[in-house]
């Protein structure tokens, strides 16, 4: 399984690297998302360093939308999700590598947006490692979601606009547990990290397992 | 006898639609056997159940000695497929669709160049985006995937389109090299002389079930070429 998913992933990657949507595309937009908040808060540095987290977080998020529909929109070429099912791979793999592709992907767009916070908004992380295992569970999280919701959009007329539909409620509870974790690292309150950790641990493991058993079946029902 | 394809009966649907409404056919390892029929007659349909791809609902379906109702995804590995989709990522090259086809399957990756090579897809192209590339290249790319990882049953949609003569020519030499070394091909194509000219049998399709079938010209040597239609 872990053979398939590295194999699985190293295409996925190479894939993103030659079309480059999340670099042109997702980090831009994702930029954009940010920007437009700050402008629609105001110029106040204060109140901006407080809802920076939580700003963060939405840019991510929506972010993580597109990532998604691009991981989708890879395997609706002529013919290369029936290839995919024949070619043997266990679908527990598929999962596991597109995952792992839309994690490292989810990766590069958060580093530009965390730069963006700290210079636009003037935010000082006192508390990094928090801020580092908080942003990884959720990001694990966003990508096992994304994908299986992917998978189970994906033979649906209208899967484009229909997935967001599905993924956001989804992942309401990674917003909150990540916003507030990460305004903890930014506070230096490990406590209270501590305590939205153990809401994104979970939330991360219950959809990692979920998408290894039920990703098998969504593939041959799409 | 172990039966390469033993179809008794078998109806496969597409939605509500009996895409299957009944085929009876067995063929045996190492032959050659050619689908022909008007659009819509079901030969796409056969050979895509025949790759675990469509859901049996009826009737007995086995390919080698495998339950095809039981579980379609254990014959994908000892399957190829080359359908109208070509299954290839147009922002990947030949060489590197063809490598990660070979690495999911398992096979050798010496067998991925050697097969770009056979097909004739080298220099620039191999390493040319399939996107870029015309529609026989793009073909003959596919092709080298099922030359690579050497599935026992090959299952081919309309292989000839797209190819000019050189094209045809080396897919006609790619089938005798392929059930020399034992695998059967099953193929559908729309023009009767190349069905005939390259099969040992040649079976007719209508309304998603067998109609007819005869022989065909294809000089083999090996005993095993036969396929019997109920």
């Amino acid at each position: 399984m872990l053979r398939d998913a590295l194999i699985v992933a190293g295409k996925d990657l190479r894939i993103e690297m030659r079309s480059r949507v999340a670099l042109w595309q997702v980090v831009p937009f994702a930029a954009l998302v940010l920007v437009l908040f700050a402008f629609a808060l105001g110029p106040n540095e204060s109140s901006l360093r407080h809802v920076a987290p939580g700003l963060f977080w939405v840019a991510v998020l929506f972010s993580s939308v597109l990532v998604t529909q691009r991981t989708m929109t890879i395997e609706s070429g002529a013919g290369t999700r029936d290839g995919l099912r024949l070619s043997g791979i266990d679908p527990a793999g598929v999962f596991l590598g597109k995952a792992v592709a839309t994690f490292l992907e989810l990766t590069v767009v958060e580093i530009v947006l965390l730069g963006g916070v700290v210079g636009l908004f003037g935010v000082t992380i006192h508390c990094w490692w928090l801020a580092i295992v908080t942003t990884l569970l959720a990001t694990i999280g966003l990508s096992a979601v994304g994908v299986l919701y992917g998978a189970l959009a994906g033979g649906i007329r209208g899967r484009d606009t229909l997935l967001p539909l599905l993924v956001l409620p989804i992942v309401a509870p990674v917003l909150i547990g990540a916003s507030r974790g990460f305004s903890a690292a930014v506070a230096a309150n490990v406590n209270e990290g501590l305590d939205w950790l153990r809401i994104l641990g979970p939330f991360a493991a219950v959809f990692v397992a979920l998408g290894i058993v039920v990703y098998g079946p969504l593939l041959e029902a799409g | 006898m172990e039966y390469a394809i033993d179809f008794r009966s078998v109806v496969a649907r597409v939605g509500r639609f009996p895409a299957l409404a009944g085929v009876d056919l067995q063929v045996t390892p190492g032959s050659v056997v050619a689908l022909i029929g008007h659009n819509g007659a079901g030969k796409t349909s056969l050979l895509r159940t025949c790759a675990g791809l469509m859901e049996v609902v009826e009737g007995h379906a086995h390919l080698f000695g495998i339950d095809l109702r039981d579980d379609p995804s254990a014959l994908r590995r000892t399957v190829g497929l080359l359908g109208h989709d070509l299954a290839l990522y147009e922002e990947l090259n030949p060489f590197e669709n063809l490598s990660f086809a070979v690495r999911a399957s398992g096979a050798d990756m010496k067998r991925a160049k050697n097969a770009l090579e056979r097909v004739g897809v080298v220099g620039r192209i191999a390493d040319t985006p399939v996107a870029r590339l015309s529609a026989g290249q793009r073909r003959r790319s596919a092709l080298a995937v099922l030359i690579a990882r050497q599935p026992k049953l090959w299952l081919l949609d309309e292989p000839h389109s797209s190819l000019d003569v050189q094209g045809r020519k080396l897919l006609n030499e790619i089938f005798d090299e392929a059930t020399n070394a034992g695998a059967t091909i099953l193929f559908s194509s729309h023009e009767p002389d190349v069905a005939n000219e390259l099969s040992d049998d040649v079976v007719t399709m209508n309304g998603g079930t067998i109609s007819a079938h005869a022989k065909g010209k294809r000089q083999g040597s090996k005993d095993m070429r036969d396929v019997n239609v109920a």
